[in-house]
């Protein structure tokens, strides 16, 4: 019944997906909490960016940014991020810079979402010991913030395993990119499409629950 | 504007925020610089790419009908998925297992799917066993992967926002006497709305958004194929995508202007009536996951 | 007060709700001229590309261009349609053949190559254009064959089997891009992005005649395959298919064929094959 599955690198693809997932969850998590940083920080300029930011870049669709960091960044403005003679490496790069951008903005806003549970008191204790901004961050607030995040951020990350299938549009060999092949060239579409389903399944499911889980676990009580 | 995460600036700090500030526009204007550049190097800033915007021709016959497309496909999406998720989120909270089970299933399914996938599969799906045209199949697909996806996610917002409100309220709209309906309908879903609304908007964005996705590989005719068409020919790849975007940016802006506006006149009116909580409390709870779904953004830092 | 409270809650839903369909609704009517949901009426229903210049192209006032356009005008002419009555709609590759079988259209003129597969689904009249496929490149560019490629950049459309085979049989060191669409790796292509842009050479002079490209690019000229546009219609439909095959052959005779060819290919050093006969594929 699955023979169709035959001469078709699937765990490959899905590797793949998981890949650009576990990269771009890293670099979303690092330029999204500076975002967040940035949005609370006592410049005014630097909270319009990470204002402009965020509007800006969540209200585009992820197809159209994945397209341009390839025709744009790369084609025109001559990023190819190291790797200006490997296709398929600066596809894949792109591709996680693009998906980093994009899932950056809502990161940014789980955290601020986060940093507005922290009591007042939490950072008024801060600064009453001298702490600076950047320490009463760092040291007080963002710990706090990011343990009642857990379950927003779980969901950014499940968003982004998902939307890594956008990353096919150019030509990165990811799950759709194959499922999409293996369409047009076998007849079983249906049970194609339930196999990649399941691999989706597989893959976003035991997140949810791990993260929801850790997030009650670590969650601050109140 | 105060916060309580830094000391209202004294001359030191200001001085040190304006050299901030300064250092902070000096890099971004170098960046908007060398972007400028590498756009006219590449002859991407010359007139005659940008000039066919000015015409009325690129809009009515390319850059409308393909708006025009995603707005209806987002529109029809959001009109069945809205009250398809309520019902789903409130069947997720029901006291009898056989309905409870079966919704949860069903929204933690299509949760995990990617939406790309659940397009492509209706598209075979009405392509193999129904009557639907050729012309009107694209959109079927589309409408029918966003309904799923965003109803599942709609539901769990659903969900959230009834389960953020104190048990006392369910408590004493039995001890009045209301049956589960009535509370539902007139003690919970009332007080929920408003709190929920900032993530119902951010899901309503993700719709108009992921209408893209049915363009690249289903074909549905939305702003994106448009755009490709457009580029066909006038040859001007790079800045009609920047034009798209755009449009994008302001078709969900006015979408969350409109919505923010809701909001507050809901607000306001409610505050005579003894509001409940508010919309912070819900956007910590949100499950809605998606491509992020939180607020509106109220602007401004600090906690 | 509890009343107040639920019209509001229910306000706020209809309110979303309207605002949605009112947007929809409001752009609905400024939907071209593309719409072929009126059947009847003395109409004809041709399916064509709409993003293909020299093939087929949406031109900005709404009316249609292209080889393909030309001959579908011609073939329907020649079965009783004036160019008025016929309703253009778009075929996208992934398409035709549904829409072909369940009778969405009557024929279609898509850069259509017949091939084995395709005829198990649909019947195809034609040949009238012998394509191949082939490269396009820069105008000072040094690729002249197939191997040139090694080392070298190459885009093409997602999925595409032309490219594919470039890569596993004749340039296997070639870097392969790959977009959506023919335009994005047209633009690479003149940023400097890619060497060379791969797929039928009737679409790639096509792209290469355009006004805003004259000049920049120019056809290797390397017949890597041969690929014959065929009209395709409904399977066992054989008297429309002896009147199509009549209406090409009449194309070519009375010399409407070789004009077309000149007005959309013409500019881009494309060397036509002579027309092709009717029936005579070549493999």
């Amino acid at each position: 019944m699955f023979d169709f599955l035959e001469g078709y690198d699937v765990l490959g693809a899905f590797w793949m997906t998981v890949k650009l997932t576990a990269l771009s969850a890293l670099g979303s998590l690092v330029w999204g909490t500076l975002l967040a940083a940035m949005r609370v920080s006592p410049v005014p300029l630097m909270r319009g960016f990470g204002t402009a930011y965020v509007n800006i870049v969540r209200n585009i669709p992820l197809t159209v940014i994945i397209v341009f960091s390839s025709l744009g960044l790369a084609d025109v403005f001559g990023m190819t991020l190291g790797a200006s003679d490997d296709f398929a490496a600066q596809g894949f790069r792109l591709a996680i810079l693009g998906l980093a951008a994009y899932h950056a903005a809502f990161v940014c806003e789980a955290i601020r979402s986060g940093i507005n549970t922290v009591p007042m008191g939490q950072a008024e204790a801060a600064r009453a010991i001298g702490l600076s901004f950047s320490q009463t961050l760092r040291l007080v607030v963002l710990p706090q913030a990011f343990r009642s995040v857990i379950g927003p951020l779980a969901n950014v990350l499940i968003a982004l395993t998902k939307n890594t299938t956008v990353a096919a549009a150019i030509g990165v060999a990811e799950a759709a990119y194959l499922m999409k092949k293996m369409i047009e060239n076998e007849a079983q579409t249906l049970l194609i499409g339930v196999v990649f389903a399941f691999g989706f399944v597989v893959l976003t499911l035991p997140t949810g629950l791990i993260l929801g889980w850790l997030g009650k676990r670590l969650a601050v009580k109140r | 504007m105060s916060s309580v995460l830094y000391d209202s600036p004294g001359p030191r700090a200001r001085r040190r925020n304006v050299v901030l500030s300064v250092v902070f526009l000096v890099l971004l204007a170098l960046a908007l610089w060398w972007v400028w550049q590498k756009m006219d190097d590449k002859n991407q800033l010359r007139w005659p790419l940008w000039e066919p915007f000015t015409t009325s021709e690129a809009w009515t016959t390319y850059l409308l009908p393909g708006l025009g497309n995603t707005l209806k496909a987002a529109a029809l999406a959001m009109v069945i998925a809205l009250p398809l998720g309520a019902f789903f989120g409130i069947s997720r909270m029901s006291e009898h297992r056989w309905v409870r089970v079966p919704a949860g299933v069903v929204v933690e399914f299509f949760r995990s799917i990617p939406v790309l996938l659940l397009m492509l599969f209706a598209n075979e799906v009405y392509a193999r066993s129904s009557g639907v045209s050729s012309e009107d199949r694209p959109m079927y697909a589309v409408v029918t992967g966003l309904v799923l996806y965003n109803a599942s996610v709609l539901a769990e917002i659903v969900r959230a926002g009834i389960l953020a409100l104190p048990r006392g309220q369910t408590e004493a709209a039995y001890a009045i006497g209301l049956r589960k309906g009535q509370t539902m309908t007139s003690i919970l879903l009332p007080q929920s709305v408003t709190a929920m609304l900032p993530a119902i908007v951010s899901q309503l964005v993700v719709i108009v958004k992921d209408t893209a996705l049915g363009g690249v590989m289903i074909g549905y005719a939305e702003l994106l194929t448009a755009r490709s068409t457009l580029a066909a020919n006038y040859a001007n790849v790079i800045p009609s995508f920047i034009v798209v975007a755009i449009i994008f940016i302001a078709v969900n802006f006015l979408l969350t202007s409109f919505a923010s506006w809701l909001e507050g006149r809901l607000r306001r009116s409610k505050r005579s009536t003894g509001a409940v909580l508010g919309a912070e409390k819900v956007e910590d709870l949100n499950p809605a996951g998606v491509s992020g779904s939180f607020g509106t953004g109220t602007g401004g830092g600090g906690i | 007060m509890k009343l107040r409270k639920i019209t509001a809650a229910t306000a706020a839903v209809l309110a979303l709700g309207l605002a949605a369909t009112a947007c929809g609704s409001s752009d609905d009517d400024s939907d071209s001229g593309s719409s072929a949901s009126s059947g009847g009426g003395g109409k004809i229903k041709v399916g064509i590309k709409y993003d293909q210049p020299g093939i087929g192209l949406k031109e900005p006032d709404g009316s249609f261009s292209g080889f393909d356009v030309d001959v579908a005008t011609y073939v329907a002419k020649q079965l009783g349609y004036e160019p008025n009555q016929i309703d253009w709609v778009e075929t996208k590759s992934a398409d035709r053949e549904t829409a072909i079988s369940r009778g969405d259209v009557k024929f279609i003129a898509a850069s259509y190559s017949i091939n084995d597969e395709r005829k198990a689904k649909v019947d195809f009249a034609g040949p009238y254009l012998l394509a191949h496929q082939d490269l396009l490149v820069k105008t000072d560019s040094d690729i002249s064959k197939g191997t040139d490629l090694n080392g070298k950049k190459l885009c093409s459309v997602t999925g595409s089997t032309s490219a594919q085979n470039i890569h596993d049989t004749i340039a296997p060191k070639a870097q392969l891009k790959e977009y959506s669409g023919y335009s994005e790796c047209i633009a690479a292509l003149q940023n400097g992005a890619v060497d060379a842009v791969t797929t039928d050479d009737s679409i790639l002079a096509g792209f290469a005649a355009q006004d805003k490209y004259k000049g920049q690019f120019k056809l290797a000229g390397l017949k890597l395959s041969n690929e014959n546009y065929g009209i395709g219609l409904k399977k066992g439909d054989s008297a429309t298919l002896g009147k199509i095959n009549d209406a090409l052959t009449k194309m070519v005779s009375d010399g409407s064929w070789q004009k077309a060819v000149d007005a959309n290919f013409g500019p881009a050093n494309y060397k036509n094959d002579p027309a092709p006969k009717i029936g005579d594929i070549v493999k």
